[in-house]
């Protein structure tokens, strides 16, 4: 026997329609999840083991033994979905550490956080344009503000944008989305107030240039050239327009922090850019600039969990080499 | 009450949508959907303000001969170009053969591609300085991507013909590939991925406020 065949059939009326393959599992599965019924419908199901012969490619000969009809049961929907339970459990555990270190670092305790080299240099690279008598320019990643990665990039801007108000250094954003406009003009507008130069802002420092992707990076690529600015910061969400600006900006000298969480785009920042922050560190750099102390707290509790997550994976590579699987399963995310 | 309403409204939604993913239940596994319509709408509005902030720098720099103020005549050019073309062939402006089609194919699309091209260049030019020796980490940088780059293309097997089938370049540029550096690559993925749940933690919780333009 090599599979088992999963039917169904609907009941209507009292009486069953005919029955249709809805899945198949593996022989020895001892469990099939049905995700395609509607709500409020009967059903009846079927299984069937079933065994075949090929040659070459070709049926030689198939054979099914089907099941009795199983009893029918109805579909609803249900208030938690229990297939996702261990999904809950783990947002429950670092949601749990996250607070207990926020309130810990409210309390007054000190918080050993590691020193993040790519945030510890955005003092000197602010400076360096205020020395050179050249523009700051920051890149806000190519995407809406419907993604998290735009947040911690426009995060970081509200401090960049203090520092360069203070040390008044000029500050460009070229933008490629409207909404990450509004939210930008606006972050680095109250940036300028608290520094107390609120009449040194403009509204064209931060303005809108495309949402084309490659449209966007040879506007800034152009800007780039022209103007030569001392400093580049590309922090948010980026695809294969990373290189292009990156590299672009590596070309006329500028100093670059970049930061994004898109894997496949940190190899090129990290070649073409002085510093890079590597993926959650895009995520903390607002928390590590603030040093407020709610939010060093959060960095912590991460870490922690960060840490569960590393002994998780050592305890289920020594389980797995001794082919203990069921730990393994606890682990297994089914639907997205 | 300015910073108060958006972190309330933040912090409602936030739950909401964590909660979605847990309750398959109505309205719960509704309200990805409505939140994504919700946001679609908002910025079809939103493109308005750029679209008229572009427009107006644009216009601005042609009037005050700043700077390279010829660049702006082509935006403001095409910029009309095209919303005429577009508007005047109304709701059939994609199909085959009007003035935006051919806009779209004989200007955008080659001047998009050769953007794109030029990612070829930059990225022979970033690995040259990347794949420098300088150092142990830009040493094993070096040899991996010489063994990946090899095994990629069938000069690789030729020269490492010899050898059993699962010793060859090919062989070991699969192995890199799919043992160091899927290893790194989840890495840094489980630290994103728990990045992003402390950041939006503190982004529904209030705490963290700097994208609304304040503390």
């Amino acid at each position: 026997m090599k599979r088992y065949l999963i039917r169904r059939a609907t009941i209507s009326n009292g009486a069953s329609g005919a029955f249709s393959q809805v899945g198949e599992t593996p022989a020895g599965a001892a469990s099939f999840s049905d995700a395609q019924t509607d709500d409020d419908s009967t059903y009846v199901y079927s299984v069937s083991a079933a065994n075949d012969s090929t040659v070459n490619g070709r049926l030689v000969w198939k054979a099914e033994t089907a099941s009795v009809t199983s009893a029918p049961v109805r579909s609803s929907a249900q208030w938690f979905d229990f297939q996702r339970i261990n999904v809950f459990v783990g947002v429950i555990i670092l949601s749990a550490l996250i607070m207990y270190y926020i309130k810990r670092a409210k309390s007054g305790k000190s918080l050993f956080i590691r020193k993040i080299a790519g945030l510890e240099a955005v003092d000197e690279a602010v400076g360096r344009a205020t020395e050179m008598g050249r523009k700051i320019f920051y890149i806000p990643g190519s995407q809406d503000m419907d993604q998290v990665q735009t947040l911690a990039g426009i995060t970081i801007l509200g401090r960049v944008a203090e520092m360069a108000a203070q040390y008044e250094a000029g500050l460009d954003v070229p933008v490629s989305r409207s909404l990450v406009m509004v939210t930008c003009r606006e972050v680095v507008k109250e940036a300028y107030a608290k520094a107390g130069r609120p009449d040194s802002f403009q509204e064209n420092q931060v303005r809108y240039l495309t949402d084309d992707q490659f449209g966007y990076a040879a506007a800034i690529d152009g800007m780039v050239v022209r103007e030569k600015p001392a400093t580049i910061f590309l922090m948010g969400m980026f695809f294969a327009e990373s290189l292009i600006l990156a590299e672009t900006g590596n070309s006329v000298g500028a100093i670059q922090i970049a930061g994004t969480g898109e894997p496949s785009q940190l190899p090129f920042f990290i070649a073409a850019c002085d510093y890079t922050l590597i993926g959650e560190e895009l995520f903390v750099a607002s928390a590590y600039l603030s040093r407020e102390p709610r939010q060093l707290g959060s960095l912590k509790g991460q870490d922690i969990g960060k840490g569960l997550i590393l002994l998780a994976i050592i305890i289920g590579i020594i389980l797995e080499s001794f082919q203990i699987a069921h730990v393994s399963k606890l682990f297994k995310v089914i639907g997205q | 009450m300015r910073r108060q309403i958006p972190v309330l409204i933040t912090g409602i939604v936030g739950v909401i949508l964590v909660l979605q993913y847990f309750i398959p239940h109505p309205p719960f596994n509704r309200m990805a959907n409505w939140s994504s319509d919700w946001f679609s709408i908002v910025a079809a509005f939103a493109i308005w303000l750029g679209a008229l902030n572009l427009f107006k720098t644009s216009l601005e720099k042609i009037y005050s001969r700043k700077g390279e103020w010829g660049y702006a005549i082509i935006i403001v050019v095409f910029f009309l170009l095209v919303a005429i073309a577009g508007f005047a062939e109304g709701r059939d402006f994609r199909n085959p053969g009007t003035g935006f089609d051919w806009l779209y194919n004989y200007i955008y699309s080659p001047l998009s591609s050769t953007m794109y091209a030029i990612l070829a260049f930059f990225v022979a030019s970033a690995s040259y300085r990347a794949f420098r020796a300088r150092n142990l980490d830009a040493t094993l940088l070096l040899l991996a991507a010489f063994f990946v780059m090899l095994g990629r293309v069938p000069v690789g097997d030729l020269m490492t013909s010899f050898l059993p089938e699962n010793y060859r370049l090919s062989a070991l540029a699969s192995w890199i590939m799919n043992y160091p550096n899927t290893a790194g690559q989840r890495a840094v993925m489980i630290g994103i991925a728990l990045g992003i749940v402390s950041a939006s933690l503190r982004i529904i919780l209030g705490i963290e406020r700097s994208h609304l333009g304040g503390e």
